[in-house]
């Protein structure tokens, strides 16, 4: 069993989770994941690990209530356990001395670039960050990417924090002023593929994060099959991370849905459920 | 006994173990085959012949002395049978249902040159599940200690044999496996109505009682290396990974919405519990015409699944000949009871989707068979022009599977062959790492479960040989 340390909502259906895991705390590197199951009948499903202690063997995680299981996380309380916790998995972020790198963050991704963004700053590149949310209470880990990078640039749509506009608009005002090295980008698929579509002809190094369906995480299903640069690659053993040009953002995206029906049902039945037993107690 | 004549006992026709009705069990996942009862379990052991020199042991990959346990169950010692079997083989109620017998020992049974071979297979099930059923399953204890430990990364057939050996000669066994479940493809891959679940519990139980400790999500390669293992202070490592990286067939539109990995579909429903969703959270999903392409194992599980799902129709696409299918006999016939339909000499050329990326036909070519290949079997040859379509919104893709390479591609100085294959000692088991040991389909890029077994006890004894040798430990392999 995998217990949570700590709990906290840090934006709306948004939690950030302490948890003990010390397997994988002892080995992680930045960009890397986990697989959890929250119980007997749960689904296995990805998370980007956003933080590690490898003396207290804890692992940080955000979490996005999205659908069922996602749900299911967000409503497990600190002293709650997962049942499954497995990794690290992945290939690691490639770090090395790029000169200015720029990390791009949108939702839990905003979280997961902090890791990398302080293995980078460690090989001496300067490091931005930028990340974006609809609006300024939806923005996450906003002030620890503050304290760790060289500078952060924060949009929203509406306007309410940062500059307005989208993480794009300031991803090309960096561009616009100096020149950059390497993007990593972690989000919502429509953010990473503007990012791409921006530095592609710029011919910058991109580096995208992607969130597709797995079930074990370790190669042996195939559920995480992604086309890159015309080939077949498994998402949780090459990947997740892979060059930005290089995706089939559409193919990627029909996957991503192949359940969306199904999930919706589930949802719906769970949060009935839940409803139900909060009325009967 | 009853003193039958070799002449009156060939004259005994071969039971057949009573099933469930195609028309029946193609609608649940209950087990197909409901075994022998104990009046056909007796008769049917009557039926060998106690050749002096049983060619049907020889056909064992891990030699049970069959005509032993045969006798056995002729005279109605159906525990002492359980026994004998147990000698040998630790999974007598799986390898009763999931062997290929009619390639191992009864291929190799003298009456069946003339008829039909004793059905070894249906009577080692029986004791089996006799014994499984009795609550007087003789328990194994573990042996004296050794104060040696061994590590073993996966607890499919191979690492559960291993597991099993060792700890019966004393050594301290670790499990490691990556899942949350231990069994590999018996438990992720082989159905519930070829395999049900609780058959496997209850012969892992075994490991329990042997003190052998188990690690869950334990991915090696990933969470640990090889290296990290041994520093842990472990004297030697049996890796029993399997294959488990499924192969795909490079041709376009394979990642569409609709097409599965036969390993997806099948861990989506056996591990997970995909046909109980949404009480399990885990979905699949499927339309009218489901296709599995291949002719092995999977592919048979992959459309025997389909079928229980009761889609319009499953067409099973093989690119060679109904004689070229390597599944089991049992299996192929079982489909088509099932309603499974076949087209041979058929090939996938290219997956075709709709805009929205879902899979909507697959364009197929006709082949010929040529001269055999280096398999031995006839090459497959495309007939130019002979390009039609099957209309599909789901496809399985079961084509086999290449070695995964968490592990092995993580430990310097591992040998592989070229196609990423773990390269050992076929006497020892042992592979270029010095006490590192491997087994199964590791090491074969995918055979059987009984040969995983086969394979993971000659790796024990050359486990205990290497302690022996290693450590000076005075203790002989008793297992044999
Ligand atoms: C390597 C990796 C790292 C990830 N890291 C995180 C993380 O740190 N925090 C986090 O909250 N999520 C992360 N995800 C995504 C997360 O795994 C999914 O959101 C989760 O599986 C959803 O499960 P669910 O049952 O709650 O939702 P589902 O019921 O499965 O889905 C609900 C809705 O969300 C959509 N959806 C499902 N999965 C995705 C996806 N991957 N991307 C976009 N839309 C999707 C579905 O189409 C559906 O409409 C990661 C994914 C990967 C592959
Ligand atoms: C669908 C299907 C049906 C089959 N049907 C039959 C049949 O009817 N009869 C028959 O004899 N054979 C059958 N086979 C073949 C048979 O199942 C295999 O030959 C056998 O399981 C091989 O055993 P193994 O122990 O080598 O590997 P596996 O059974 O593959 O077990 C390997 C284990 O190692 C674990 N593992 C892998 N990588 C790691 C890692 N890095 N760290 C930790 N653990 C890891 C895996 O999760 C798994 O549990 C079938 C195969 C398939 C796929
Ligand atoms: S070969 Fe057949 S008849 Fe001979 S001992 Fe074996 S099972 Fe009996
Ligand atoms: S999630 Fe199964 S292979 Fe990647």
């Amino acid at each position: 069993m995998f217990q949570i340390f700590t709990r906290q909502e840090i934006a709306p259906k948004t939690v950030h989770l302490k948890i003990e895991a010390p397997l994988v705390a002892r080995k992680v590197q930045p960009g890397q994941f986990v697989i959890v199951r929250v119980d007997e009948k749960g689904e296995r499903i990805p998370l980007s690990i956003c933080g590690f202690d490898r003396e207290a063997g804890t692992l940080e995680l955000i979490v996005q209530a999205v659908g069922r299981t996602s749900h299911e996380i967000y409503d497990l309380q600190a002293g709650d356990s997962f049942l499954d916790v497995v990794g690290p998995l992945g290939v690691p972020t490639h770090a090395e001395k790029f000169g200015t790198c720029v990390l791009i963050g949108g939702g839990y991704g905003s979280g997961a670039i902090l890791p990398m963004g302080r293995k980078l700053k460690e090989l001496d590149n300067k490091v931005y960050g930028i990340v974006g949310a609809r609006t300024k209470e939806l923005l996450i880990f906003a002030d620890r990417l503050q304290a760790a990078l060289d500078r952060l640039f924060i949009t929203t749509n509406d306007g309410s924090a940062g500059m307005q506009g989208l993480v794009t608009d300031a991803l090309k005002a960096i561009l616009d002023d100096e020149p950059v090295h390497y993007v990593v980008a972690v989000g919502p698929v429509p953010m990473m593929r503007a990012v791409s579509d921006m530095t592609k002809p710029l011919g910058i190094p991109t580096m995208v994060s992607l969130n597709t369906l797995m079930v074990d995480g370790t190669g042996m299903c195939g559920a995480c099959r992604v086309t890159v640069g015309g080939e077949t690659r498994f998402s949780c053993i090459h990947g997740p991370e892979f060059s930005g040009h290089d995706v089939d953002y559409d193919e990627l995206v029909a996957r991503q849905r192949m359940y969306a029906e199904k999930e919706r049902a589930a949802l719906e039945e769970y949060l009935k459920q839940k409803e139900q037993s909060l009325c009967q107690a | 006994m009853s003193g039958l004549s070799i002449k009156d006992r060939i004259k005994i026709p071969r039971h057949k173990a009573p099933e469930q009705p195609p028309e029946v069990r193609s609608r649940n996942f209950e087990e197909v085959c409901l075994g022998f009862g104990l009046e056909e379990a007796k008769e049917e052991a009557l039926r060998c012949i106690e050749c002096p020199k049983p060619s049907c042991v020889a056909g064992c990959p891990v030699g049970i002395d069959i005509p032993r346990f045969v006798k056995l169950v002729g005279e109605g010692a159906i525990l002492e049978a359980a026994h004998v079997l147990k000698e040998k083989n630790i999974l007598p109620a799986i390898c009763g249902r999931v062997c290929p017998q009619e390639k191992q020992c009864e291929q190799s049974c003298v009456i069946g040159k003339r008829g039909e071979p004793v059905s070894i297979g249906k009577i080692e099930r029986f004791v089996a599940d006799f014994e499984r059923l009795s609550g007087r399953v003789e328990l194994p204890k573990p042996g004296a200690s050794t104060g040696c430990s061994v590590a073993i990364v996966g607890s499919g057939p191979a690492g559960i044999t291993g597991a099993f050996e060792l700890a019966r000669l004393g050594h301290r066994v670790t499990l490691f496996e990556a899942m949350h479940k231990p069994g590999g493809v018996l438990y992720y891959g082989i159905p519930r109505f070829r395999l049900p679940s609780d058959v496997i519990e209850s012969e892992l139980k075994a490991l329990e009682y042997l003190g052998v400790e188990i690690f869950k999500d334990a991915v090696i390669g990933k969470a640990l290396s090889i290296e990290d293992i041994f520093k842990m202070g472990y004297d030697s490592i049996l890796l029993g990974t399997g294959a488990g990286l499924p192969k795909m067939l490079g041709i376009p539109g394979e990642n569409l919405v609709g097409v599965y990995s036969a390993n997806e579909w099948l861990t989506r429903l056996n591990l997970m519990r995909a046909d109980l969703f949404p009480d399990y959270a885990t979905p699949i999903e499927y339309g009218k015409n489901i296709v599995v392409i291949g002719a092995g194992d999977a592919a048979m599980d992959g459309a025997r699944t389909s079928i229980r799902l009761q889609p319009e129709a499953v067409t099973l696409v093989y690119r060679r000949s109904r004689a070229e299918a390597p599944c089991r006999v049992e299996e192929l016939h079982h489909a088509e009871e099932e309603g499974v339909k076949t087209r041979f000499l058929t090939n996938p050329v290219r997956f075709i989707g709709d805009s929205h990326y879902k899979l909507k036909a697959i364009e197929v070519m006709e082949m010929a068979l040529g001269e055999p290949d280096s398999s031995g079997r006839r090459r497959p040859i495309p007939i130019e022009g002979s390009n039609w379509t099957i209309e599909c919104d789901t496809a399985i893709i079961a084509l086999g599977c290449d070695i995964n390479p968490l592990v092995t591609r993580s430990t310097p100085g591992l040998e592989l062959t070229k196609s990423g294959i773990v390269v050992v000692n076929t006497e020892t088991g042992m592979s270029s790492i010095p006490g590192l040991f491997a087994a199964g389909d590791v090491i074969t890029g995918g055979s059987t479960v009984i040969s995983a077994m086969g394979q993971a006890k000659v790796a024990a004894k050359g486990i205990h040989d290497y302690l022996v040798a290693k450590k000076g430990l005075r203790l002989q392999y008793a297992a044999v």
